[in-house]
């Protein structure tokens, strides 16, 4: 029950809900964040534009952009976003208007 | 002399290109329209469904080419892919053709020298992209160095678009590196 306290905290102190994903165990966030965005290697993006994409689309730093095209790179898939299934179709649509090859899926 | 993007003494991003690269640029940009064009013709559409950029009719494009430009959202699902299709696809031609058509006008509008807004800029570095999924997976690219085959005669019908293809390549490289100064490294040693 221990979420339930922290929700109870935050709301009487006033802190927008969203807050709420970030102290809570990864038990609380899984129900909450089941679907995730991967983005597959291919031959012709070049690794410049990818880097480009993850810093514009979701506003990752360029060390993280970096790291996740290398990831897509050399293990041929990555995953860059998790959230609800809505949430990742946004995500996987706006991947597609890049040009890139991403599927969205449930996170087992 | 034609040269690819850089960014100018006042920060306008701009290149130089000369009359005969600018109109294969254009007709290939011509051809993409032509491909990202939405499928179902406006009279066979729910008006009230394509304004919000539903198509109960799209399907996964036959052409290989065309299917590279709007993937599958589910890799082992194509029924929830066909539904992803429906909601999404109609807005994502519209926003390639879009693009195409901004590159298309910059070009009739320019001479040797381009100069972009930010706006363009977008419109430009979209279009290349797509441009080189199209070009990139008509030729079977399959190595991100591509290197065009040494016996390849220049009477291949293909020689050309290989050509074509590193072109915009190096075009799509240099805009990407006047915007953001991030350049294509090779990738570090991975132990």
């Amino acid at each position: 029950m221990g979420a339930r306290v922290w929700a109870w905290d935050y709301v009487v102190v006033g802190i927008a809900p969203i807050e709420l994903d970030e102290p809570i165990s990864d038990v609380d966030i899984a129900p909450e964040k089941p679907w995730v965005t991967l983005v597959w290697n291919d031959p012709v993006n070049l690794m410049s534009y990818v880097t480009y994409v993850f810093m514009t689309y979701f506003g990752y730093s360029k060390e993280k952009a970096q790291e996740l095209m290398w990831d897509v790179h050399h293990e041929g898939r990555a995953v860059v976003s998790a959230g609800t299934r809505e949430e990742m179709e946004r995500d996987v649509t706006a991947m597609h208007s890049y040009g890139l090859w991403a599927t969205m899926q449930k996170d087992d | 002399m034609a040269y690819g993007f850089r960014r100018t003494i006042t920060g306008r991003i701009s290149c130089r290109l000369e009359e005969p690269e600018r109109a294969v640029l254009a007709d290939l940009v011509g051809q993409l329209i032509g491909m990202v064009a939405p499928e179902s013709k406006p009279e066979d559409v729910d008006p009230l469904a394509a304004m919000v950029g539903i198509d109960m009719s799209a399907t996964r494009p036959e052409d290989p080419a065309v299917a590279r430009l709007f993937p599958d959202a589910y890799l082992d699902d194509p029924a929830a892919s066909d539904d992803f299709r429906r909601y999404t696809q109609r807005s994502l031609r519209s926003t390639k053709q879009a693009n195409a058509q901004v590159v298309l006008d910059s070009l009739a509008n320019s001479g040797d020298k381009i100069v972009l807004s930010d706006g363009q800029v977008q419109a430009w570095l979209g279009t290349f992209n797509d441009l080189r999924l199209v070009l990139g997976t008509r030729l079977g690219v399959t190595d991100e160095g591509h290197v065009i085959p040494e016996d390849l005669g220049s009477d291949d019908a293909t020689f050309g678009l290989h050509h074509i293809y590193d072109w915009l390549t190096y075009l799509q490289e240099s805009l990407i590196q006047a915007m953001t100064g991030l350049i294509s490294e090779p990738p570090p040693n991975v132990e």
